[in-house]
Protein backbone atom coordinates (compact mmCIF):
# COMPACT_ATOMS: atom_id res chain seq x y z
CA UNK A 1 0.00 0.00 0.00
CA UNK A 2 2.83 2.37 0.89
CA UNK A 3 4.34 1.58 -2.49
CA UNK A 4 1.18 2.77 -4.22
CA UNK A 5 1.15 6.04 -2.28
CA UNK A 6 4.74 6.64 -3.28
CA UNK A 7 3.93 5.97 -6.91
CA UNK A 8 1.03 8.47 -6.86
CA UNK A 9 3.44 11.12 -5.60
CA UNK A 10 6.32 10.29 -7.96
CA UNK A 11 3.94 10.00 -10.89
CA UNK A 12 3.08 13.71 -10.64
CA UNK A 13 6.64 14.75 -9.87
CA UNK A 14 8.40 12.97 -12.75
CA UNK A 15 6.47 10.72 -15.15
CA UNK A 16 3.52 13.07 -15.61
CA UNK A 17 5.44 16.29 -14.99
CA UNK A 18 2.90 18.99 -15.91
CA UNK A 19 5.37 21.27 -17.65
CA UNK A 20 7.88 19.05 -19.44
CA UNK A 21 5.72 15.99 -20.19
CA UNK A 22 2.08 17.16 -20.30
CA UNK A 23 2.90 20.67 -21.57
CA UNK A 24 0.15 22.28 -19.46
CA UNK A 25 0.10 25.70 -17.83
CA UNK A 26 2.40 27.37 -20.33
CA UNK A 27 1.41 30.98 -19.59
CA UNK A 28 2.76 31.19 -16.03
CA UNK A 29 5.70 28.97 -17.00
CA UNK A 30 6.86 31.46 -19.59
CA UNK A 31 5.88 34.66 -17.84
CA UNK A 32 7.19 34.15 -14.31
CA UNK A 33 10.52 32.42 -14.95
CA UNK A 34 12.57 35.58 -15.38
CA UNK A 35 14.24 34.96 -11.99
CA UNK A 36 14.49 31.96 -9.67
CA UNK A 37 12.68 33.81 -6.89
CA UNK A 38 9.66 34.51 -9.11
CA UNK A 39 9.68 30.98 -10.50
CA UNK A 40 9.67 29.35 -7.05
CA UNK A 41 7.06 31.84 -5.78
CA UNK A 42 4.72 31.05 -8.66
CA UNK A 43 5.32 27.30 -8.33
CA UNK A 44 4.59 27.23 -4.60
CA UNK A 45 1.47 29.43 -4.93
CA UNK A 46 0.08 27.12 -7.61
CA UNK A 47 1.01 24.08 -5.47
CA UNK A 48 -0.89 25.50 -2.50
CA UNK A 49 -4.00 26.08 -4.61
CA UNK A 50 -3.67 22.66 -6.21
CA UNK A 51 -3.37 20.77 -2.90
CA UNK A 52 -6.25 22.67 -1.25
CA UNK A 53 -8.60 22.38 -4.23
CA UNK A 54 -7.74 18.69 -4.71
CA UNK A 55 -8.60 17.99 -1.04
CA UNK A 56 -11.90 19.88 -1.10
CA UNK A 57 -13.02 18.50 -4.46
CA UNK A 58 -12.17 14.99 -3.30
CA UNK A 59 -14.21 15.55 -0.12
CA UNK A 60 -17.17 16.82 -2.14
CA UNK A 61 -16.87 14.32 -4.99
CA UNK A 62 -20.07 12.51 -4.02
CA UNK A 63 -22.03 15.73 -3.41
CA UNK A 64 -21.33 17.71 -6.59
CA UNK A 65 -23.83 16.80 -9.36
CA UNK A 66 -22.15 15.55 -12.51
CA UNK A 67 -23.68 18.17 -14.82
CA UNK A 68 -22.38 21.24 -13.02
CA UNK A 69 -19.08 19.77 -11.84
CA UNK A 70 -16.80 21.96 -14.00
CA UNK A 71 -18.49 25.16 -12.80
CA UNK A 72 -18.27 23.93 -9.21
CA UNK A 73 -14.56 23.13 -9.58
CA UNK A 74 -13.86 26.58 -11.04
CA UNK A 75 -15.61 28.32 -8.13
CA UNK A 76 -13.69 26.21 -5.58
CA UNK A 77 -10.38 26.92 -7.32
CA UNK A 78 -11.17 30.64 -7.62
CA UNK A 79 -11.95 30.81 -3.89
CA UNK A 80 -8.59 29.26 -2.96
CA UNK A 81 -6.76 31.50 -5.44
CA UNK A 82 -8.32 34.53 -3.78
CA UNK A 83 -7.12 33.30 -0.37
CA UNK A 84 -3.58 32.67 -1.65
CA UNK A 85 -3.56 36.08 -3.35
CA UNK A 86 -4.53 37.81 -0.08
CA UNK A 87 -1.82 35.91 1.84
CA UNK A 88 0.85 36.85 -0.72
CA UNK A 89 -0.21 40.51 -0.68
CA UNK A 90 -0.05 40.52 3.12
CA UNK A 91 3.19 38.63 3.76
CA UNK A 92 5.35 38.99 0.62
CA UNK A 93 4.14 42.18 -1.13
CA UNK A 94 7.33 42.42 -3.26
CA UNK A 95 6.80 38.99 -4.77
CA UNK A 96 3.07 39.66 -5.23
CA UNK A 97 3.87 42.85 -7.16
CA UNK A 98 6.38 40.98 -9.35
CA UNK A 99 3.95 38.18 -10.22
CA UNK A 100 1.14 40.71 -10.84
CA UNK A 101 -1.92 39.39 -12.64
CA UNK A 102 -0.43 35.92 -12.89
CA UNK A 103 -1.57 35.20 -9.31
CA UNK A 104 -5.31 35.62 -10.05
CA UNK A 105 -4.68 33.85 -13.36
CA UNK A 106 -3.86 30.64 -11.44
CA UNK A 107 -7.66 30.13 -11.70
CA UNK A 108 -7.38 29.39 -15.41
CA UNK A 109 -4.19 27.33 -15.08
CA UNK A 110 -5.13 24.13 -16.91
CA UNK A 111 -3.02 21.97 -14.56
CA UNK A 112 -5.33 22.56 -11.60
CA UNK A 113 -8.60 21.96 -13.45
CA UNK A 114 -7.05 18.94 -15.16
CA UNK A 115 -6.13 17.33 -11.81
CA UNK A 116 -9.56 18.11 -10.36
CA UNK A 117 -11.28 16.44 -13.30
CA UNK A 118 -8.85 13.56 -13.87
CA UNK A 119 -7.85 12.65 -10.31
CA UNK A 120 -9.51 14.38 -7.34
CA UNK A 121 -13.06 13.70 -8.55
CA UNK A 122 -12.40 9.94 -8.51
CA UNK A 123 -9.97 9.29 -5.65
CA UNK A 124 -9.78 9.39 -1.85
CA UNK A 125 -8.79 12.52 0.04
CA UNK A 126 -5.33 11.26 1.05
CA UNK A 127 -4.47 10.12 -2.49
CA UNK A 128 -5.73 13.43 -3.90
CA UNK A 129 -3.50 15.29 -1.46
CA UNK A 130 -0.48 13.25 -2.58
CA UNK A 131 -1.36 13.77 -6.23
CA UNK A 132 -1.71 17.54 -5.70
CA UNK A 133 1.62 17.66 -3.85
CA UNK A 134 3.39 15.59 -6.53
CA UNK A 135 2.03 17.53 -9.51
CA UNK A 136 2.52 20.86 -7.70
CA UNK A 137 6.13 20.10 -6.79
CA UNK A 138 6.74 18.82 -10.33
CA UNK A 139 5.49 22.19 -11.60
CA UNK A 140 7.66 24.04 -9.05
CA UNK A 141 10.76 22.00 -9.99
CA UNK A 142 10.19 22.68 -13.68
CA UNK A 143 9.77 26.42 -13.06
CA UNK A 144 12.90 26.44 -10.89
CA UNK A 145 15.00 24.74 -13.59
CA UNK A 146 13.75 27.07 -16.35
CA UNK A 147 14.16 30.19 -14.23
CA UNK A 148 17.65 29.12 -13.09
CA UNK A 149 18.77 28.78 -16.72
CA UNK A 150 17.19 32.10 -17.67
CA UNK A 151 18.50 34.04 -14.66
CA UNK A 152 21.98 32.56 -15.10
CA UNK A 153 22.16 33.51 -18.78
CA UNK A 154 20.41 36.88 -18.60
CA UNK A 155 21.88 38.35 -15.40
CA UNK A 156 24.75 36.07 -14.43
CA UNK A 157 23.14 35.35 -11.06
CA UNK A 158 21.13 32.57 -9.40
CA UNK A 159 18.76 33.66 -6.63
CA UNK A 160 20.53 37.03 -6.78
CA UNK A 161 23.96 35.53 -6.02
CA UNK A 162 26.54 36.56 -8.59
CA UNK A 163 28.11 33.63 -10.48
CA UNK A 164 30.28 35.04 -13.27
CA UNK A 165 29.99 38.78 -12.77
CA UNK A 166 31.57 41.24 -15.18
CA UNK A 167 33.88 38.86 -17.03
CA UNK A 168 31.20 37.68 -19.50
CA UNK A 169 28.54 39.98 -20.84
CA UNK A 170 25.12 38.50 -19.93
CA UNK A 171 22.52 37.91 -22.65
CA UNK A 172 19.69 40.29 -21.81
CA UNK A 173 17.39 38.80 -24.48
CA UNK A 174 17.03 35.57 -22.44
CA UNK A 175 15.35 37.53 -19.63
CA UNK A 176 12.97 39.16 -22.09
CA UNK A 177 9.85 37.45 -23.53
CA UNK A 178 11.57 35.89 -26.62
CA UNK A 179 14.12 34.17 -24.36
CA UNK A 180 11.31 32.48 -22.44
CA UNK A 181 9.98 30.76 -25.55
CA UNK A 182 13.42 29.78 -26.85
CA UNK A 183 14.81 28.42 -23.54
CA UNK A 184 11.65 26.37 -22.88
CA UNK A 185 11.77 24.99 -26.44
CA UNK A 186 15.44 24.02 -26.04
CA UNK A 187 14.85 22.41 -22.62
CA UNK A 188 11.93 20.28 -23.89
CA UNK A 189 14.04 19.25 -26.91
CA UNK A 190 16.87 18.28 -24.53
CA UNK A 191 14.49 16.16 -22.42
CA UNK A 192 13.10 14.49 -25.58
CA UNK A 193 16.70 13.77 -26.62
CA UNK A 194 17.58 12.20 -23.24
CA UNK A 195 14.40 10.06 -23.25
CA UNK A 196 15.11 8.86 -26.80
CA UNK A 197 18.72 8.03 -25.85
CA UNK A 198 17.63 6.06 -22.79
CA UNK A 199 15.02 4.12 -24.77
CA UNK A 200 17.65 3.26 -27.40
CA UNK A 201 20.02 2.21 -24.60
CA UNK A 202 17.39 -0.11 -23.07
CA UNK A 203 16.83 -1.92 -26.34
CA UNK A 204 20.48 -2.91 -26.77
CA UNK B 1 -8.31 60.70 -28.79
CA UNK B 2 -4.54 60.35 -28.46
CA UNK B 3 -5.06 58.09 -25.47
CA UNK B 4 -7.31 55.81 -27.51
CA UNK B 5 -4.72 55.53 -30.31
CA UNK B 6 -1.89 54.77 -27.90
CA UNK B 7 -4.02 52.09 -26.16
CA UNK B 8 -4.75 50.52 -29.57
CA UNK B 9 -1.08 50.45 -30.59
CA UNK B 10 -0.03 49.04 -27.23
CA UNK B 11 -2.68 46.31 -27.40
CA UNK B 12 -1.80 45.29 -30.96
CA UNK B 13 1.99 45.53 -31.06
CA UNK B 14 4.09 46.84 -28.17
CA UNK B 15 2.27 44.83 -25.51
CA UNK B 16 1.01 42.01 -27.71
CA UNK B 17 -0.89 39.60 -25.47
CA UNK B 18 0.77 36.43 -26.70
CA UNK B 19 4.29 37.42 -27.61
CA UNK B 20 5.02 40.04 -24.97
CA UNK B 21 2.59 39.46 -22.08
CA UNK B 22 2.40 35.63 -22.29
CA UNK B 23 -1.39 35.49 -22.10
CA UNK B 24 -3.31 32.89 -24.09
CA UNK B 25 -0.32 30.65 -24.80
CA UNK B 26 -2.36 27.41 -24.63
CA UNK B 27 -4.63 28.17 -27.63
CA UNK B 28 -1.68 29.88 -29.33
CA UNK B 29 0.27 26.60 -29.28
CA UNK B 30 -2.72 24.24 -29.43
CA UNK B 31 -4.92 25.69 -32.17
CA UNK B 32 -2.26 27.00 -34.56
CA UNK B 33 -1.62 23.93 -36.71
CA UNK B 34 -3.88 25.19 -39.52
CA UNK B 35 -4.48 28.77 -40.62
CA UNK B 36 -8.24 28.20 -41.01
CA UNK B 37 -8.83 27.12 -37.42
CA UNK B 38 -6.49 29.86 -36.22
CA UNK B 39 -8.65 32.49 -37.93
CA UNK B 40 -11.82 30.95 -36.42
CA UNK B 41 -10.25 30.89 -32.96
CA UNK B 42 -9.14 34.51 -33.35
CA UNK B 43 -12.66 35.59 -34.29
CA UNK B 44 -14.28 33.74 -31.40
CA UNK B 45 -11.78 35.11 -28.87
CA UNK B 46 -12.21 38.66 -30.21
CA UNK B 47 -15.97 38.39 -29.83
CA UNK B 48 -15.79 37.00 -26.29
CA UNK B 49 -13.10 39.40 -25.12
CA UNK B 50 -14.97 42.48 -26.38
CA UNK B 51 -18.19 41.46 -24.59
CA UNK B 52 -16.32 40.22 -21.50
CA UNK B 53 -14.57 43.60 -21.16
CA UNK B 54 -17.94 45.38 -21.23
CA UNK B 55 -19.64 42.96 -18.78
CA UNK B 56 -16.81 42.76 -16.26
CA UNK B 57 -16.35 46.54 -16.27
CA UNK B 58 -20.07 47.08 -15.63
CA UNK B 59 -20.25 44.54 -12.81
CA UNK B 60 -17.01 45.76 -11.26
CA UNK B 61 -18.02 49.42 -11.39
CA UNK B 62 -21.65 49.15 -10.30
CA UNK B 63 -21.51 46.20 -7.90
CA UNK B 64 -18.07 45.35 -6.59
CA UNK B 65 -16.64 48.84 -6.20
CA UNK B 66 -19.84 50.30 -4.81
CA UNK B 67 -20.02 47.73 -2.02
CA UNK B 68 -16.19 47.49 -1.71
CA UNK B 69 -16.15 43.82 -2.62
CA UNK B 70 -13.06 44.09 -4.85
CA UNK B 71 -11.57 40.96 -3.31
CA UNK B 72 -14.28 38.94 -5.07
CA UNK B 73 -13.06 40.10 -8.51
CA UNK B 74 -11.40 36.82 -9.52
CA UNK B 75 -14.41 34.65 -8.64
CA UNK B 76 -17.00 37.02 -10.13
CA UNK B 77 -15.04 37.60 -13.33
CA UNK B 78 -14.47 33.91 -14.02
CA UNK B 79 -18.17 33.21 -13.47
CA UNK B 80 -19.16 36.03 -15.83
CA UNK B 81 -16.75 34.74 -18.47
CA UNK B 82 -17.95 31.14 -18.11
CA UNK B 83 -21.59 32.23 -18.40
CA UNK B 84 -20.79 34.48 -21.34
CA UNK B 85 -18.98 31.75 -23.24
CA UNK B 86 -21.94 29.42 -22.67
CA UNK B 87 -24.29 32.11 -23.96
CA UNK B 88 -22.12 32.87 -27.01
CA UNK B 89 -21.98 29.14 -27.75
CA UNK B 90 -25.78 28.86 -27.74
CA UNK B 91 -26.16 32.06 -29.77
CA UNK B 92 -23.66 31.01 -32.45
CA UNK B 93 -25.20 27.53 -32.61
CA UNK B 94 -28.65 29.01 -33.30
CA UNK B 95 -27.74 31.80 -35.70
CA UNK B 96 -24.49 30.77 -37.38
CA UNK B 97 -24.38 26.96 -37.49
CA UNK B 98 -21.55 26.95 -40.06
CA UNK B 99 -19.24 28.97 -37.81
CA UNK B 100 -20.29 26.80 -34.87
CA UNK B 101 -19.21 23.58 -36.54
CA UNK B 102 -15.97 25.21 -37.71
CA UNK B 103 -15.01 26.22 -34.17
CA UNK B 104 -16.15 22.96 -32.56
CA UNK B 105 -14.45 22.20 -29.26
CA UNK B 106 -12.50 25.47 -29.20
CA UNK B 107 -15.54 27.53 -28.32
CA UNK B 108 -16.11 26.19 -24.76
CA UNK B 109 -12.34 26.17 -24.19
CA UNK B 110 -12.27 29.97 -24.39
CA UNK B 111 -13.38 30.01 -20.72
CA UNK B 112 -9.96 28.79 -19.65
CA UNK B 113 -8.10 31.08 -22.05
CA UNK B 114 -6.14 33.27 -19.68
CA UNK B 115 -6.24 36.16 -22.16
CA UNK B 116 -9.95 36.67 -21.41
CA UNK B 117 -9.62 36.77 -17.61
CA UNK B 118 -6.36 38.66 -18.11
CA UNK B 119 -7.97 41.47 -20.07
CA UNK B 120 -10.73 41.83 -17.45
CA UNK B 121 -8.13 42.13 -14.67
CA UNK B 122 -5.89 44.47 -16.69
CA UNK B 123 -8.83 46.80 -17.43
CA UNK B 124 -9.34 47.17 -13.68
CA UNK B 125 -5.62 47.49 -12.95
CA UNK B 126 -5.10 50.19 -15.61
CA UNK B 127 -8.21 52.05 -14.46
CA UNK B 128 -9.79 52.21 -17.92
CA UNK B 129 -13.30 53.62 -18.36
CA UNK B 130 -16.16 51.78 -20.06
CA UNK B 131 -15.34 52.68 -23.68
CA UNK B 132 -11.59 52.33 -23.21
CA UNK B 133 -12.09 48.89 -21.63
CA UNK B 134 -14.01 47.69 -24.68
CA UNK B 135 -11.44 49.18 -27.06
CA UNK B 136 -8.56 47.61 -25.13
CA UNK B 137 -10.34 44.23 -24.99
CA UNK B 138 -11.12 44.26 -28.71
CA UNK B 139 -7.68 45.29 -29.86
CA UNK B 140 -5.85 43.01 -27.44
CA UNK B 141 -7.88 40.17 -28.94
CA UNK B 142 -7.03 41.36 -32.46
CA UNK B 143 -3.37 41.36 -31.41
CA UNK B 144 -3.86 37.76 -30.24
CA UNK B 145 -5.49 36.90 -33.58
CA UNK B 146 -2.65 38.56 -35.50
CA UNK B 147 -0.05 36.52 -33.62
CA UNK B 148 -1.91 33.19 -33.90
CA UNK B 149 -2.66 33.59 -37.63
CA UNK B 150 0.94 34.57 -38.50
CA UNK B 151 2.22 31.70 -36.34
CA UNK B 152 -0.09 29.13 -37.98
CA UNK B 153 1.25 30.16 -41.39
CA UNK B 154 4.81 29.48 -40.25
CA UNK B 155 3.81 26.17 -38.62
CA UNK B 156 2.15 24.90 -41.81
CA UNK B 157 5.45 25.49 -43.52
CA UNK B 158 7.49 23.80 -40.75
CA UNK B 159 5.29 20.70 -40.95
CA UNK B 160 6.46 20.06 -44.50
CA UNK B 161 10.10 20.14 -43.49
CA UNK B 162 12.27 17.48 -41.94
CA UNK B 163 12.82 18.67 -38.37
CA UNK B 164 15.43 17.04 -36.10
CA UNK B 165 13.69 14.34 -34.07
CA UNK B 166 14.03 15.85 -30.57
CA UNK B 167 12.68 19.16 -31.85
CA UNK B 168 9.59 17.77 -33.55
CA UNK B 169 6.25 19.21 -32.41
CA UNK B 170 6.30 21.51 -29.42
CA UNK B 171 10.01 22.43 -29.10
CA UNK B 172 10.35 23.76 -32.65
CA UNK B 173 7.02 25.61 -32.24
CA UNK B 174 8.33 27.29 -29.07
CA UNK B 175 11.61 28.31 -30.72
CA UNK B 176 9.63 29.68 -33.70
CA UNK B 177 7.42 31.65 -31.32
CA UNK B 178 10.60 32.98 -29.69
CA UNK B 179 11.89 34.23 -33.02
CA UNK B 180 8.49 35.86 -33.69
CA UNK B 181 8.67 37.50 -30.29
CA UNK B 182 12.10 38.91 -31.18
CA UNK B 183 10.49 40.48 -34.25
CA UNK B 184 7.78 41.97 -32.02
CA UNK B 185 10.36 43.50 -29.65
CA UNK B 186 11.14 45.74 -32.64
CA UNK B 187 7.91 47.56 -31.81
CA UNK B 188 8.94 48.32 -28.23
CA UNK B 189 9.34 51.97 -27.48
CA UNK B 190 7.02 52.76 -30.38
CA UNK B 191 4.28 55.07 -29.06
CA UNK B 192 2.44 58.26 -29.80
Amino acid sequence: MAEKKKSVFLNGLIYENPTFVQLLGMCPTLATTTSVKNGIGMGLSATAVLILSNILISLLRKVIPDKVRIAAYIVIIAAFVTIVEMCLNAYVPDLAAQLGIFIPLIVVNCIILARAEAFASKNTVWNSFLDGAGIGLGFTCALTIISAVREFLSAGTILGIEIYGETIKPMAIIGMPPGGFIILGLLIALINFIIAKRKAGNKE
Amino acid sequence: MMEVISVIIAALFTENFVLVKFLGICPFLGVSKKTETAIGMGMAVTFVMAIASACTWTVNHFLLERFSLEYLQTIVFILIIAGLVQFVEMFVKKTLPSLYSALGIYLPLITTNCAVLGVALLNVQNGYGFMLSIIYGTFAALGFSLAIVLFSGIREYIDENNVQESFRGFPIALVTAGLMAIAFTGFSGFSI
